[in-house]
C-alpha cells in the first residue's frame, strides 16, 4: 500500500482518503476477526487462561496464601511415588470405562424403543430426561440416602422379601461403593446418551428401512447393517463427550463419598480438589488435574480417528 | 416372472377408507402403470403389493399365491423408491449385492451378479463409488441395479423419476422401458405424470379418490375415455370441456350456452336438451373459414407445433397446430372441431355417453 507522496498533493488534498482505523473497521478480513473478538475474548479468559495457570501451577509448590517457587517436575515425581495417586487414576478409569460401556448400551437400547411408535412417546422422552435435568447434587443426596448404611430403601425392600438379612454396607464396602457411584453416574449419564441417539436415529430415512425390509433384513440385520453404521458419527461424538464428563466427575462423587471408604472412589478431580483446595498444596493438585490431560486428549483422538474413517461421508457433495 | 392380481382390495387408516375396493389384473411380464393425482392411493396401492402396508380387506395374489399374509422378504418383489433408498454408507457395488449378501450367497457369486447388472446399467465404472459421489441419474440406475441383482417376480416403481431433471427424466424413461423389454419381468410402476404413463405402459390404470377409472391401453384411454376425469387427466395439453345442451332436432349437436353449434359424428342416446360436457382434444381442432367464433388470448409456439389459448364466450379453449398459422393475440378465429373426434359427456355423472 502506497502512502501519500507530498509530489502528489491533487490527492493528498482530496482527503477522501480513510484513516487506519476507518479502514480496519471496514475491511472484510478485519472484519471477521472484529466478530470473533468477544468470543475469543471469552475463550481465553475463562477457558485458555485458567488452564495455562493450572499447568504453570503444576511446576510450583504454591499452597494457599502462598506464593509458589518453580520446582519442575518435583510434583509429578512425588505423585509417580504416590500408591493414592495411581489408585485414583485406576478408580477413574475403571469408573469411566464401565459406567460409559453401560451408558452407551442402556442408552441406544432406549433410544432404539423410543425410535418405534407407541402411545405417550412425547410424555415418555421427556419422562427419559428427567435424571438429567436434576442437579446433580440433588440426585446425589437422593442416592446418598438410597444408599444409606442403616436407611437403605434397597437394603429394606430385600430383607423384606426375605433375600437378605442384614442391611448392604453400600458406601462403606469398597467394591459396593464402586458399584454404587457407577450407578449413579449411569442413571444420571443414561438420558444425554438416550437423546442424542434418538435424534441420530431420525436422521435415518424411513426408506433406508424399507428397502432393507424388501431386500430380506431381519430386525437383526437392519440394526447391524443399516442403523449401526449409519449411526456411528453421532455414537463417535456422543461417547466422547459422555467419555470426557465420566473422566472428570467431581460433583457426584464428592456429594456420595467423598472418594471413601479408604480412597476406594477417589477419582482423579476429587483427589485433585482434596490435595489442591482442602489440604492447600494447590502445586500438588493442579500436577494430579493436569495429569487428566493425555488421558482426555486420548479419549478425543480416538473418536476423531473413528470419524475420519468414514469414508462415505466426504466425496464430491452434490445432492 | 409371475402374474399379478388385486381383488377388491381396501386399504383404511384409522376409520380413514383411501382405497375402496380395488381390482387389478396384471398379466405376466406386463408394464402396468398406476397414474393418478396426489392422494389417490397408488401408492398405498404399490405399498400393499410389496408388503410394506397391511391389507385392510381383498386379495393380493402374485404368481397364483395370495400374499396378504406373507413377509416381504418371501413375496420376491423389488422396489425402486422415489428417493431411490439407496445405502449412504455402502459402495454402488454393496448396495447392489446387499440381497444376496443378506441370503448368504457367495462372494463370486454376488461378485458375478452385480456385474452383470452393472453391465446392463452403464454402472461398471462406478462399483466402488459411494451414492454421495453419483448423479441423480446414476443413482437411479443403482436403485435399478439393485432390482435386477435380485432377479426378481416383480418389479415396483415408486414414482422413480420425480427427483430428476426434465431432460434426464426422458432418457431414464427410455432405459426403463429398454431395460423391462430386455428383462421381461412383470412390473408395475406408479407415477403421477401421464406422460410417463403413456410412453411406458403395456397397461394404464387410471386411479382417482381411492378408486380405479380406468384401465386398458395408452390409446384405448386416449381415444375412448370412460369418463371425464379419464378424459382430462390422460393428453397433454388436456382435453378441453365445453359446456352446453345437447340438440337433435334431426341433425346432432351442442349448443353452448353462448349459442356456438359443437358437431358430433353419431347420436348419443340421450334426450334433446340434455346439458353435457363436450370434450375436445387441442390437436382436434382445425382453423377453418366456418366454425366456432373465438378470440385469441395467448399464442405459445413450440417449434414443432404451436398452442393457441383462445376464449369461446366465457370459456378459454386450448388448440395445438402443426402447421405454422399466423395469428395474433386479440385476432378473432374459427375453430372447426373434428367430429369423429369428439367426446360427450354427462355433465351430472361425468360417464361417457
Amino acid at each position: 500500500m502506497s502512502t501519500v507522496q507530498t509530489s502528489m498533493p491533487v490527492q493528498a488534498a482530496a482527503a477522501g482518503e480513510p484513516s487506519l482505523w476507518s479502514r480496519l473497521r471496514a475491511n472484510r478480513n478485519w472484519a471477521a476477526l472484529w466478530f470473533m473478538l468477544p468470543a475469543a475474548a471469552f475463550l481465553i479468559l475463562f477457558l485458555a487462561y485458567p488452564l495455562g495457570l493450572g499447568i504453570w501451577m503444576s511446576f510450583t509448590d504454591e499452597r494457599i496464601g502462598r506464593e509458589g517457587v518453580f520446582i519442575g517436575l518435583e510434583n509429578y515425581q512425588w505423585l509417580w511415588d504416590d500408591a493414592i495417586f495411581w489408585l485414583s487414576v485406576f478408580n477413574t478409569i475403571l469408573y469411566t470405562l464401565i459406567a460409559s460401556v453401560i451408558k452407551f448400551a442402556i442408552g441406544l437400547y432406549l433410544a432404539l424403543l423410543l425410535n418405534r411408535h407407541m402411545p405417550f412417546k412425547a410424555m415418555i422422552r421427556s419422562i427419559v430426561l428427567i435424571p438429567f435435568i436434576v442437579p446433580t447434587v440433588l440426585s446425589a443426596i437422593a442416592f446418598w440416602w438410597i444408599y444409606d448404611a442403616q436407611f437403605s430403601i434397597i437394603s429394606w425392600s430385600l430383607i423384606r422379601l426375605g433375600l437378605i438379612e442384614h442391611n448392604i454396607n453400600f458406601l462403606g464396602d469398597s467394591n459396593w461403593a464402586r458399584g454404587s457411584v457407577i450407578f449413579a453416574n449411569v442413571w444420571r449419564g443414561v438420558p444425554f446418551v438416550a437423546i442424542t441417539l434418538l435424534a441420530g436415529l431420525q436422521t435415518v430415512s424411513p426408506s433406508l428401512y424399507e428397502a432393507a425390509t424388501l431386500d430380506g433384513a431381519t430386525n437383526w440385520q437392519r440394526f447391524r447393517y443399516i442403523t449401526y453404521p449409519l449411526l456411528t458419527p453421532i455414537i463417535a461424538v456422543v461417547m466422547t463427550f459422555s467419555v470426557l464428563f465420566t473422566f472428570t466427575d467431581f460433583q457426584l462423587i464428592w456429594a456420595l463419598t467423598r472418594g471413601g471408604p479408604v480412597n476406594a472412589t477417589h477419582l482423579m478431580a476429587t483427589l485433585s480438589y482434596q490435595r489442591g483446595i482442602i489440604s492447600g498444596r494447590l502445586g500438588e493438585g493442579a500436577a494430579i488435574a493436569t495429569a487428566m490431560i493425555p488421558f482426555l486428549l486420548a479419549a478425543i483422538a480416538i473418536s476423531w480417528f473413528g470419524m475420519q474413517r468414514r469414508k462415505w461421508q466426504q466425496g464430491s457433495n452434490n445432492d | 416372472m409371475a402374474s399379478v392380481q388385486i381383488s377388491d382390495v381396501r386399504k383404511s387408516f384409522g376409520g380413514f377408507e383411501v382405497l375402496h375396493g380395488v381390482t387389478v389384473p396384471i398379466e405376466d411380464g406386463a408394464f402396468v402403470v398406476l397414474v393418478g393425482p396426489s392422494g389417490c392411493g397408488k401408492s398405498t396401492l404399490l405399498r400393499m403389493l410389496a408388503g410394506l402396508e397391511n391389507i385392510t380387506s381383498g386379495t393380493i395374489s402374485i404368481g397364483n399365491r395370495v400374499v396378504n399374509n406373507v413377509q416381504p422378504k418371501e413375496r420376491d418383489i423389488a422396489m425402486v423408491f422415489q428417493n431411490y433408498a439407496l445405502y449412504p454408507h455402502m459402495t454402488v457395488a454393496q448396495n447392489m449385492g446387499f440381497s444376496l449378501k443378506l441370503r448368504n450367497a457367495n462372494q463370486q457369486d454376488i461378485a458375478a451378479r452385480v456385474k452383470k447388472a452393472a453391465e446392463i446399467l452403464a454402472l461398471s465404472p462406478l462399483l466402488e463409488r459411494f451414492p454421495r459421489q453419483l448423479s441423480g441419474g446414476q443413482r437411479q440406475r443403482v436403485a435399478m441395479g439393485r432390482a435386477i441383482v435380485r432377479d426378481p417376480q416383480v418389479f415396483l416403481f415408486d414414482e422413480p423419476l420425480s427427483n430428476l431433471d426434465a431432460k434426464l427424466r426422458v432418457a431414464m424413461r427410455t432405459e426403463i422401458k429398454e431395460l423391462h423389454q430386455r428383462l421381461k419381468t412383470t412390473t408395475v410402476y406408479v407415477t403421477h405424470d401421464q406422460i410417463e404413463a403413456m410412453t411406458m405402459a403395456d397397461k394404464i390404470v387410471v386411479m382417482h379418490d381411492g378408486i380405479v377409472e380406468q384401465m386398458g391401453s395408452p390409446l384405448e384411454l386416449y381415444d375412448k375415455p370412460d369418463n371425464q376425469f379419464v378424459a382430462g387427466f390422460i393428453g397433454s395439453p388436456a382435453m378441453n370441456f365445453l359446456n352446453g345442451h345437447l340438440k337433435s332436432n334431426g341433425q346432432v349437436y351442442v349448443e353452448t350456452e353462448e349459442g356456438a353449434r359443437l358437431p358430433l359424428a353419431t347420436a348419443p342416446t340421450a334426450s334433446d336438451g340434455k346439458p353435457v360436457v363436450y370434450g375436445i382434444r387441442p390437436e382436434h381442432l382445425d382453423l377453418a373459414s366456418d366454425g366456432i367464433e373465438a378470440e385469441v388470448i395467448v399464442v405459445e409456439p413450440t417449434g414443432s407445433e404451436t398452442q393457441i389459448v383462445a376464449r369461446i364466450g366465457k370459456q378459454d379453449i386450448i388448440a395445438v397446430f402443426r402447421e405454422r398459422h399466423d395469428v395474433k393475440p386479440g385476432e378473432r378465429i374459427h375453430l372447426r372441431p373434428r367430429a369423429s373426434s369428439a367426446h360427450l359427456f354427462d355433465k351430472d355423472t361425468g360417464r361417457r355417453l
